[in-house]
């Protein structure tokens, strides 16, 4: 477990990694960026599959499924979204099929 | 060695999306990503204590095979809405978590009990808030609703919300229907809040978003004690945040003005419109006009994406490189349904993205330009944002095609653009209309160059 302050530095510490990392994003990769970002806290299929694992009554075994379920489609639709976009930027270097 | 998993997640995260945020590293970093979801997600099957092993593998396979269905099949222009849905989703997975545990209800310490309930909330609105926006970008809704006392009713049922959230942290034993009244309310309030916002705020409103869902995962992560929880979704809601204001800034419309007025129903046609009237060229002439150019400047806009004209385009462009004349795309940054969405576009043409400038780029380039082709774009394009200050659109920094030595502008037909603003440009003594359909017009255009 994670306790108090040692919770609230980590946080802190964590919004400005997020903020330097995109602080000098070019516009262009603005909609790739926030599908990569939502990709990113697909993270929760993490959460919800220990939420699930957990579980011990009906209810909480069926929110826990849909919990699961939605996480997966969260990242597994936000990494093929992202993908797909980011393999079109190409430079005109490049070769090109 | 779970924990060590995670934080290996963790740090791949962050160098992901750092390599994101350049076009040269952006495809790798999706990939190093990718990764720290596949180390992360495996580990956790490790975990002690957990059952339900086949429920569990069953749910990912159905939410991960109907995601990676859609998001293969989905076509580029319809990518906003896609993002919207799947980051819905992350929002409502957040609050399942937190319903979960809510149930159990056996927390240590009162602290996690406030950010189960905060994350709840915050993720129930993304949630619910993410599918409106979804319906609206994929035109299942087509108006804005808007009824009498909306903010008075909104604001009832966000306290409603909170009124039953504070209960449920603060009894001893929840109970079911305080529970399910929460939920109920809250995810309301995401319908409700998002009803009212046009379809031209929406990516603005899908960016703060998918911020919102990142905060709501970093509170259940403080409730679970999962650090790759803590720090992914921490990340993902401040660069969110960041996000959020660069796109309503680009739009010229602050976050507040989105979030709680309808656009559009602000002004009834002030001015009386621009003087003068629209000339027009047929095909060939522009294409001579453009083959014998030094420079040419393509603005494209929606309408080329809508016309799925972008292929066509490429291939003008290409023909008219071997003609000797200098071909660059000028894009503004909300050209498209979001900031990035035409460049996307342009990119799946195969347009290469150093072929491709921003407004600060290339204003200054416009004066020294012989054609300006404006294909499918409006406002964007609109001296009226330079000049006009009752104009809704006045401020709006635009490209200034009107610079260039000769503008064409390819248009569907002589109706107004998208925000229903007349546009000046039209008007002006070295404008000429060509009208019809972007594709058909650029194919025309590539039949009259090849006879040159």
């Amino acid at each position: 477990m994670i306790e108090g302050f040692t919770a609230l530095y980590i946080f802190m510490l964590a919004a400005f990694t997020g903020y330097e990392v995109i602080a000098r994003v070019p516009v262009i990769l603005h909609t790739p960026l926030m599908s990569g970002s939502n990709f990113v806290h697909g993270i929760v299929l993490v959460g919800a599959m220990v939420a699930m694992g957990h579980a011990d009554t009906d209810l909480e075994r069926f929110i826990g499924f849909i919990g699961v379920m939605l996480a997966a489609g969260n990242a597994v639709g936000g990494y093929v979204v992202t993908e797909r976009m980011l393999e079109m930027f190409k430079s005109s270097k490049e070769d090109r099929k | 060695m779970i924990e060590l998993s995670y934080f290996a997640a963790a740090v791949l995260f962050i160098l992901g999306l750092k390599r994101m945020s350049s076009p040269k590293t952006a495809r790798g970093g999706i990939v190093w990503a990718g990764a720290g979801m596949v180390v992360a997600t495996f580990a956790t099957f490790f975990m002690p204590d957990m059952g339900n092993y086949g429920l569990m593998i069953l749910a990912i396979l159905i939410g991960g095979g109907a995601a990676w269905y859609t998001g293969k099949k989905v076509a580029m222009t319809d990518m906003p809405q896609m993002i919207a849905i799947y980051n819905g989703m992350g929002g409502g997975a957040a609050a399942a978590i937190a319903a979960v545990e809510l149930l159990k209800g056996h927390f240590d310490n009162s602290t996690f009990q406030v950010l189960a309930v905060a994350g709840a909330l915050i993720g129930s609105v993304a949630f619910s808030g993410s599918m409106i926006a979804f319906a609206k970008l994929q035109g299942l809704m087509k108006k804005s609703f808007h009824f009498p006392s909306q903010q008075a009713i909104n604001l009832v049922v966000f306290g409603l919300a909170i009124a039953f959230g504070l209960y449920v942290m603060f009894a001893e034993a929840p109970g079911g229907f305080a529970l399910f009244m929460f939920f109920a309310l809250a995810l309301a309030f995401g319908v409700l809040m998002t009803l009212p916002i046009g379809g031209a705020d929406m990516p603005v409103v899908i960016s703060l978003y998918n911020a919102l869902t990142g905060l709501a995962v970093a509170f259940e992560g403080f409730v679970l004690g999962n650090a790759a929880m803590i720090i992914a979704g921490t990340v993902v809601g401040s660069a969110g945040t960041l996000l959020t204001q660069l796109m309503a800034k680009a739009m010229n419309r602050p976050l507040t003005n989105v979030l709680f007025s309808g656009f559009g129903a602000v002004e009834a046609e002030s001015s009386a419109g621009p003087e003068g009237e629209m000339k027009e060229i047929g095909a060939a002439d522009a294409a001579v006009m453009m083959a014998f150019a030094n420079k040419v400047i393509i603005v494209p806009g929606y309408g080329l994406a809508v016309a799925q004209a972008q292929h066509k385009i490429w291939e003008l462009s290409e023909m008219l490189e071997e003609q000797g004349v200098d071909v660059k795309f000028a894009i503004h940054p909300v050209a498209g349904r979001m900031p990035g969405h035409m460049n996307v576009l342009l990119a799946e043409a195969g347009v290469p993205y150093d072929k491709i400038y921003d407004l600060e780029e290339i204003n200054a380039e416009f004066p020294q330009a012989d054609v300006a082709l404006v294909i499918g774009a409006n406002d964007v394009v609109n001296p009226v944002a330079r000049n006009d200050k009752s104009s809704p659109i006045y401020g709006m920094p635009i490209l200034n095609a009107d610079q260039a030595q000769n503008v064409i502008v390819v248009k569907r037909g002589r109706g107004r653009g998208f925000s229903g603003i007349e546009n000046g440009l039209f008007f002006l003594d070295n404008t000429r209309m060509l009208y019809g359909d972007g594709q058909e017009v650029a194919a025309k255009l590539i039949a009259e160059v090849k006879q040159l």
